[in-house]
């Protein structure tokens, strides 16, 4: 980190004397309240990724300002205003949450700003309010649980009991679990969301299980995801009510979970588009360089914040200066970088066109709780509103 | 198979509001007694949480490090008045406002910088970790119903001690006339303090009853001193009685409202519209609740005599 600020004060100090030689960063993640765990994630997968580029991105000096949206819509519309207007960033990337980051797109995308998702994707921004200047290196929300609806029909799943937070993204992980799954959907509960977000789930898990359902759908991200595990487990519905979840279990809720020995949790299923075993060279430097440095397993949010910034990286490379927008968005669009997800591609829309995975929870050689890819469920799969997107 | 669901709920829903009592008593008590605004209160409950989830690692186990825990919390809510609050006693309550709100701030950060972002599960030990069976379709988590034992047993406790020991009598009699009582020779300083950390030690109890459910997290108390205001505007301020009477009476509204409200929506409403209201409208219900109380009765359901 200290490395880092030299760098960025080095690089702020250049930009006064020779101001085209910086690409600017701005991204825009949850640095405090439970979900700061999330946005530290992020913030040392960007910085790992600025320190395999040697801090550059092709000629010029790559230098990244972070900034916390405290898990509050309005803080992250502020936080990107602060990055458009006052540090005139190149490029605004970033955002764990939908509803954040539909609070801010207009500020950075008015401004004539490149927007890079590192992980929300809210279906409006996917169809109707597409934007050429909008790319995402996550997914569109639904598709993550339309993978899983696929994986409940496979198992022979009849009806399902539905838990999600009650935000932009709780509501499309829904509507993409109903979008595949051919069965029945018993019971629904959308639990309240944000800072001051519901945690004890008594009520909604007693509703559950008396619902009869042959299996139980949720989305609980961040620190939510640790405290559903437990309350699943206490309740002891494993034998009676199985767990099909996405954004729930992952490289943040499993190391807390065996630290508490909440052996439930090992063996559930979930879908993602990456996973730290994809076979691929990125993938194994991204994976082994991020223990090495930091100690743990990356998450999702990782792989698609480092993503995110090989990418930008990629297409200011090509370009070689950041006042060319056509011929950067053109770059951003090729989409020419070594992914962690092996081969990248971009939809009309912006969006990734991807493969999605079965992942299942698992101890490593090292004795880690971590998961690792079962099947793939989706092959290059296509969001369901690319064809809302008209631009 | 409705009616255990019923009965489940209504557990829920008293371990929810015994768990609000243990925060909105001390909040009442130092409200009411020391007249002091205390926003920091809900930090008292998140630093109980994560204290006990650390010595739960340190000792292995998890009632020993409650044990251990309480005490602690009383400490930090006694230097908490000393340095804290014992200056503001004769500011307006704008000033104790904004004077715990930056000590919230200062907590939260302290937390984040020992324990950092992430949160610490807490484990429980095998006996605690089960169900018990009341009946074929009654299955309740076994450490769900050591809250509501723990919570009664609080209760009781601070029955007891306000209403039958000489601690209590001057406790009551500092509310009333605090001039009085320290004309009487009596220290009311020790005893400001005194309530103070007994308030801090109840609020740690909270969270550290609340820890094994969810996880000891920054910012956890923000969540929870809003709700134990509801409780203590509903109840009355400064009122153990009404403290009691409406946190339970908030906890069984939250949970049944969070259970049972889609369902009775869908009774003169498209189910579509039932799905989409229920989920906000039960997040409001304890805040209409509040309205109303406040309109009606401003005092609240149970204002003490003597203010």
């Amino acid at each position: 980190m200290k490395t880092f600020l030299t760098l960025t004060l080095a690089a702020s100090l250049m930009s006064t004397a020779a101001w085209a030689e910086t690409v600017k960063i701005g991204f825009v993640t949850t640095l405090t309240t439970g979900a700061a765990v999330i946005g530290k994630d992020m913030q040392n997968s960007v910085n790992l990724a600025v320190e395999h580029l040697g801090g550059k991105a092709g000629n010029l000096d790559l230098e990244v300002i972070f900034a916390d949206d405290g898990f509050a819509p309005e803080t992250g519309k502020q936080a990107t205003d602060k990055l458009v207007k006052q540090d005139n960033v190149d490029f605004v990337a970033g955002y764990i949450w939908s509803h954040v980051l539909l609070a801010s797109r207009k500020s950075a995308l008015d401004a004539g700003k490149f927007l890079i998702s590192a992980n929300a994707g809210p279906s409006q921004i996917a169809g109707k309010l597409c934007n050429e200047n909008f790319f995402s290196t996550s997914w569109q929300n639904d598709q993550t649980p339309m993978a899983m609806g696929e994986v409940l029909n496979r198992q022979g799943v009849k009806s399902l009991y539905v838990m999600a937070p009650n935000y932009a993204a709780g509501k499309d992980m829904v509507s993409g679990v109903e979008r595949t799954f051919k069965g029945e959907i018993v019971g629904k509960d959308l639990t309240k969301w944000g800072a001051d977000a519901q945690l004890d789930f008594s009520a909604e898990l007693a509703k559950a299980k008396a619902s009869g359902a042959d299996g139980l759908f949720v989305f609980y991200p961040g620190a939510a995801g640790g405290a559903f595990m437990k309350q699943y487990d206490q309740a002891g519905l494993k034998d009676m009510l199985p767990l099909y979840s996405v954004f729930t279990v992952d490289a943040l809720s499993l190391p807390k979970l065996q630290a508490a020995n909440l052996t439930g949790v090992l063996g559930s299923r979930t879908t993602q588009e990456w996973d730290p075993t994809l076979d691929n060279a990125a993938n194994k430097k991204f994976v082994a360089d991020y223990k090495a440095k930091y100690g743990a397993y990356p998450s999702y949010y990782g792989a698609q914040s480092y993503d995110a910034i090989m990418l930008i990286a990629s297409a200011v490379a090509k370009v070689g200066n950041t006042t060319d927008k056509d011929a950067l968005r053109a770059a951003l669009k090729a989409a020419d970088f070594d992914s962690v997800r092996g081969n990248f591609k971009f939809g009309t829309n912006n969006f990734p066109v991807e493969n999605f995975y079965l992942r299942e929870a698992v101890v490593d050689a090292d004795g880690v709780w971590t998961t690792k890819v079962v099947e793939t469920v989706f092959e290059d799969h296509i969001d369901s509103y690319a064809a809302d997107c008209k631009m | 198979m409705d009616f255990s669901l019923l009965i489940i709920q209504a557990l829920n829903g008293v371990q929810l509001g015994l768990l609000l009592f243990l925060v909105a008593s001390g909040l009442t008590l130092v409200f009411g007694i020391l007249d002091f605004v205390n926003l920091a209160h809900g930090s008292l409950y998140m630093m109980g949480a994560f204290i006990c989830a650390s010595l739960t690692f340190l000792f292995g186990s998890f009632v020993l490090a409650v044990l251990v825990a309480l005490p602690l919390t009383g400490v930090l809510g006694f230097l908490v008045e000393r340095f804290v609050a014992r200056p503001l006693y004769d500011r307006d309550h704008l000033d104790q406002v904004l004077g715990t709100f930056g000590l919230i701030l200062v907590l939260d950060t302290l937390a984040h910088l020992i324990w950092g972002p992430a949160g610490i599960a807490v484990p429980l030990p095998g006996w605690l970790q089960g169900q018990i069976a009341m009946s074929e379709t009654l299955v309740i988590p076994t450490f769900r119903l050591v809250i509501i034992g723990a919570g009664l047993g609080a209760a009781a406790g601070l029955f007891w001690l306000v209403n039958h020991t000489r601690l209590g009598m001057l406790i009551r009699a500092g509310a009333s006339n605090r001039t009085m009582v320290s004309a009487l020779g009596i220290d009311i300083q020790t005893l400001f303090a005194l309530v103070f950390a007994l308030g801090a030690m109840l609020a740690g109890l909270a969270g550290m009853l609340i820890a094994p459910i969810t996880e000891a997290s920054i910012g956890m108390g923000n969540n929870i001193i809003i709700t134990a205001f509801v409780v203590i505007i509903v109840g009355g301020i400064g009122s153990m009685k009404g403290a009691f009477i409406a946190a339970l009476m908030i906890g069984l509204i939250d949970t049944m409202g969070r259970s049972f409200l889609d369902d009775l929506f869908k009774l003169f409403m498209s189910s579509d519209a039932a799905e989409n209201s229920a989920p906000a409208v039960s997040a409001m219900l304890i805040y209409i609740i509040m309205a109303l109380v406040l309109s009606l009765r401003p005092q609240g359901l149970f204002p003490p005599r003597t203010r």
